[in-house]
């Protein structure tokens, strides 16, 4: 166990650091900087699905108002990570991830960007994209999932995974054995994507930029155009959500970059919200096959989890669908195979929860399956194959207190009430169904820097290069601050958002806390030793006291009698110092990386109220529990367990792409047809922690909860489906036509 | 193929691509270019626009295409109004036009004209932050804060228009609002509590 570990006495929650800029609008989102002379660049993007552009006709467009260029694969300047061979690539540079814009004439996906036409203003620019005119030569295409993936020749990169016997559920006296499948989720978040190019040298640019790791930007453009990375600055003062859309770099960080060198003018690429659907990534469509089978008490003897997901023709995409299966249960027989299907579509990329929460959906319906199909409950079904230690790898979890979340959950959401046999329970004439799942997904800490000044007035200013795409990271961090120096979290000021402080941890993964956190605990707790190091060396009264027997509160440095006193200013006058500066960095996973798996966990109970005739679903109650370790901020661990329930909502009950693979485009590409979660179907949720600390971790005992707010979701809302009606939906999202009624309400 | 840089010599998979295009091209798959009379736009003439943004006159000169979003954002700096969608469905670009929510992305900047405007940025008295913004900042009703201007807009004119009776009545109203963090339950919690609060907002 950690030394540091309880020393973390966490000081009152206080509203959000950043929240009264947001809340009054002050915040300073990507494609607001006010810039002189800014160029605005929209992208032509192509009408059909695959093909060559024949001819692109830019002349009209050229001669319209206020056009300044248009750019496209016939007159794009040459960029050195579009090179494909390594031998022609200049030696700093690496080849760009992904489509390459603007630089040649085929046409991979419908909506792909095939031109970017800059203008002086937003509004010349919209009047003058319709005028330019591609002429294509079609080759086929194929974007229809479902029946693509029955053709095992299309699966490419196919991975198998097994331990004990193969297939063995089959074996079981009792097993269930069924396909679930989950279409495109797009993360939509409020804030469209946008890139502001800002050259001030031949190989010196400013970009301000959508991104959830403002370091990863700053390679990935300083590798594709060739410039030492100081030369790249990237500014992400706030991001407006992102889930995950945001953790690499689309066509429009290159595009904005090339256009702004081409124009040798500020340019400012902007996303339409259609173009979010196809050129920022997506939840891969899925398909799984899961059998799980068990012996009369509810032993797992075996579990086989298939799984396919798509991705696009130029570019591998696959995540983390069958893993959980692998090692969250007991159980000694598992066998795994997992496929992509590439189509010709973009590229997929990680959504909130990731792979785990395609893979949940999967596991834990298949477990309420089985607990049916057993008689028994669901939840003693999971305590029955509870496992103290990751199954795949056999090390002991650092930490799991699942049992303590189904116990909760249980209480609060009156799981007592619930009914063995579907469709038993009424109120006021609605079905009523309860459900639950589990989420899990690996607690990461990666390495994190941080800067610290404490100046001699008591304030503190924090530095790190990460952006905060809404989960509070500057709230937690000066949390954490305060904390360890028991001082005003008000005297604290934590910067972030620009690549040029000290490399940050990418917001992703569930892994902010941990890693930055560490390094801003350890940070503080080195301010502290240098303190009474100061106080000892320079203040007389403080020489024969030792380090032990000094704290720091409320801006004194005082013995732990009380007898001897200073106060900072005092004390830093005496030392002829001004501040203490310093940096340090927090390295890697947790101080026992190799004896423990470390992994978050959630239980999430559902209750539901299904019309008998029409088959309306009403969420009407939901109880989300969580095991993150300790939590840092009540208040936006809170909120984020909250948004977890919605992106939950969202994908059980209603987002799904849809397509039209006669042109193969999406045709449900707005708010208007796309629909994500709205205040009204959103039900009274319950949120609570276990709120003990990882003991092995970090030394904060936190871990992320980023993921775990959201896997497990759709798989509990369709087990309470389930319970109310006794019909299965094992194809998201659920609708009451796939219940069999006749017409949506 | 055409491509920018002539450098690049493997590009296995576009080669394979192409070659899989001569074997399936047929003249029924040949995309004619669309025949449309163009129309050319022409320059535009700008025109006067007579507008009040949080209770201040300008006299401005616009191009007439200039939606009221792009007005303020754009050209007035006023980005506390957000851009979501472009299409009026999602509500991140409220503000009240003579006190009456708006979606100002699908309102024509020229058709305010002789109006007021108040902005999420109009709401504060000085430091004083509005009572619906100080609910928002108490209850967390928030994460990223993209949507938050459009949701407080909304939420005022909720309170004011007297549709709080009920946590119901309350989430039908702010429908038009997406938030994709999900800070659903604490923007109703803000505007339930603003409500009973029964002061005038």
């Amino acid at each position: 166990m950690l030394d540091s570990l309880h020393s973390l006495n966490l000081l009152a929650d206080e509203e959000r650091v950043d929240g009264a800029d947001k809340v009054s609008g002050k915040s300073k989102y990507t494609a607001e900087h006010i810039i002189p002379n800014i160029a605005y660049g929209l992208f032509v993007c192509s009408t059909i699905a695959k093909g060559t552009i024949k001819k692109l006709d830019t002349s009209k467009a050229l001669a319209a108002p206020g056009v300044l260029d248009v750019i496209y694969y016939e007159n794009c300047p040459s960029v050195p990570g579009y090179i494909s061979d390594a031998a022609l690539r200049p030696k700093n540079t690496s080849e760009w991830k992904g489509f390459k814009v603007l630089y040649d004439n085929q046409v991979r996906f419908f909506g792909q960007p095939i031109a970017l036409l800059l203008a002086d203003s937003l509004e010349n620019a919209n009047a003058a994209l319709r005028l330019v005119k591609a002429e294509y030569e079609v080759a086929p295409f194929e974007t229809d999932f479902n029946k693509a993936r029955l053709d095992a020749t299309k699966l490419t990169n196919t991975q198998v995974y097994k331990r004990g016997q193969e297939k063995m559920f089959k074996e079981a006296p009792f097993f269930v054995e069924g396909e679930y499948s989950i279409p495109i989720e797009v993360h939509n978040p409020m804030e469209m994507h946008a890139t502001i190019a800002i050259w001030e040298g031949d190989d010196k640019l400013t970009v301000y930029d959508k991104s959830q790791g403002p370091k990863s930007t700053q390679f990935t453009i300083s590798r594709t155009f060739g410039i030492p990375d100081k030369n790249v600055r990237v500014i992400v003062e706030n991001v407006g959500g992102a889930f995950g859309n945001a953790l690499r770099s689309w066509p429009n960080v290159p595009a904005a970059c090339i256009a702004a060198k081409k124009l040798n003018r500020p340019v400012k690429v902007l996303l339409t919200r259609p173009q979010m659907f196809t050129l920022v990534g997506y939840r891969p469509h899925s398909w799984q096959k899961i059998g799980v089978g068990a012996d009369a008490t509810g032993k797992l003897l075996g579990i086989s989890h298939e799984a396919i997901s798509n991705t696009s023709r130029y570019e591998d995409f696959r995540e983390g669908i069958v893993n959980v299966s692998k090692f969250l249960y007991t159980c000694e027989n598992v066998d795994t195979k997992y496929s992509l299907l590439p189509l010709d579509v973009s590229t997929p990329t990680w959504m909130r929860g990731p792979g785990e929460a395609t893979g949940s959906f999967g596991l834990e319906t298949a477990l309420d399956e089985l607990a049916h199909k057993l008689k028994m409950d669901p939840i003693e079904l999971r305590i029955k194959n509870f496992s103290e230690i990751n199954q795949e790898n056999k090390m002991p979890f650092s930490a799991n207190f699942l049992k303590d979340c189904y116990q909760y959950g249980m209480d609060k959401i009156g799981w007592k009430n619930r009914s063995m046999i579907p469709g038993k329970v009424k109120e006021n004439g609605w079905l009523v169904g309860y459900g639950m799942a589990v989420g899990v997904f690996g607690a990461n800490k990666g390495s994190a820097s941080v800067r610290a000044v404490f100046n001699k007035d008591g304030s503190l200013v924090l530095e790190s290069a990460v952006s905060d795409m809404g989960p509070g990271t500057p709230t937690a961090m000066t949390k954490i601050a305060a904390s360890v120096l028991q001082m005003s979290a008000q005297k604290i000021k934590f910067k972030l958002g620009d690549s040029d402080l000290p490399p940050g941890p990418t917001q992703g993964g569930s892994g902010t806390t941990s890693s930055l956190g560490s390094a801003v605990d350890l940070i503080c707790n080195n301010i502290i030793k240098e303190l009474k190091k100061l106080a000892i060396q320079f203040a007389p009264s403080f020489k024969a006291i030792t380090e032990d027997a000094i704290e720091i509160k409320n801006d004194l440095v005082q013995s732990k009698t009380g007898t001897e006193k200073i106060s900072l200013q005092e004390l830093f006058q005496l030392a002829g110092k001004s501040n203490i500066d310093l940096t340090v960095t927090s390295t890697g996973n947790g101080a026992q990386p190799l004896k423990y798996a470390t992994n978050s966990f959630s239980a999430h109970f559902v209750k539901v109220l299904v019309h008998p005739q029409k088959g309306t679903i009403d969420i009407q109650h939901i109880v989300s529990t969580g095991d993150a370790g300790k939590i840092i901020s009540e208040n936006t661990a809170r909120s984020q367990m909250l948004g977890g329930v919605v992106g939950g909502i969202g994908m059980a009950m209603s987002e799904q792409v849809e397509w039209d693979h006669t042109s193969g485009q999406i045709i449900n590409a707005s708010f208007g047809g796309y629909q994500v979660p709205r205040h009204k179907n959103i039900p009274n949720t319950d949120v609570w922690f276990v709120n003990k600390p990882d003991p092995y971790i970090n030394s904060i005992g936190a871990k992320g909860l980023g993921e775990i707010a959201f896997i497990g979701l759709a798989a509990a809302i369709s087990s309470a489906v389930f319970n109310a009606t006794g019909k299965r939906v094992r194809d998201l999202p659920i609708t009451p036509q796939k219940l069999g009624f006749k017409a949506a309400v | 193929m055409k491509r920018c840089y002539q450098g690049d010599s493997r590009r296995s998979f576009l080669v394979k691509s192409s070659a899989a295009l001569a074997f399936y091209l047929t003249p029924s798959l040949l995309a004619k270019a669309v025949n449309v009379s163009t129309v050319m736009p022409q320059p535009i003439a700008k025109e006067k626009l007579k507008i009040t943004i949080n209770n201040k006159v300008l006299d401005l000169e616009i191009d007439p295409r200039t939606s009221l979003l792009n007005l303020l954002r754009e050209q007035l700096g006023f980005t506390g109004t957000k851009k979501g969608c472009e299409m009026g469905q999602c509500g991140a670009c409220i503000v009240h036009v003579d006190g009456k929510k708006t979606n100002s992305c699908i309102s024509l900047a020229l058709s305010n004209n002789n109006k007021s405007i108040t902005t999420v940025e109009g709401l504060a008295k000085g430091e004083e932050l509005h009572p619906m913004q100080k609910a928002f900042l108490k209850h967390d009703s928030f994460q990223c804060g993209y949507c938050t201007s459009g949701q407080i807009m909304s939420a005022i004119a909720c309170v004011r228009e007297g549709h709080t009776k009920s946590r119901s009545e309350i989430k039908d109203f702010m429908s038009g609002n997406i938030c994709r963090c999900g800070a659903y339950q604490n923007i109703v919690d803000a505007i339930t509590e603003v409500a009973t609060s029964k002061q005038k907002i």
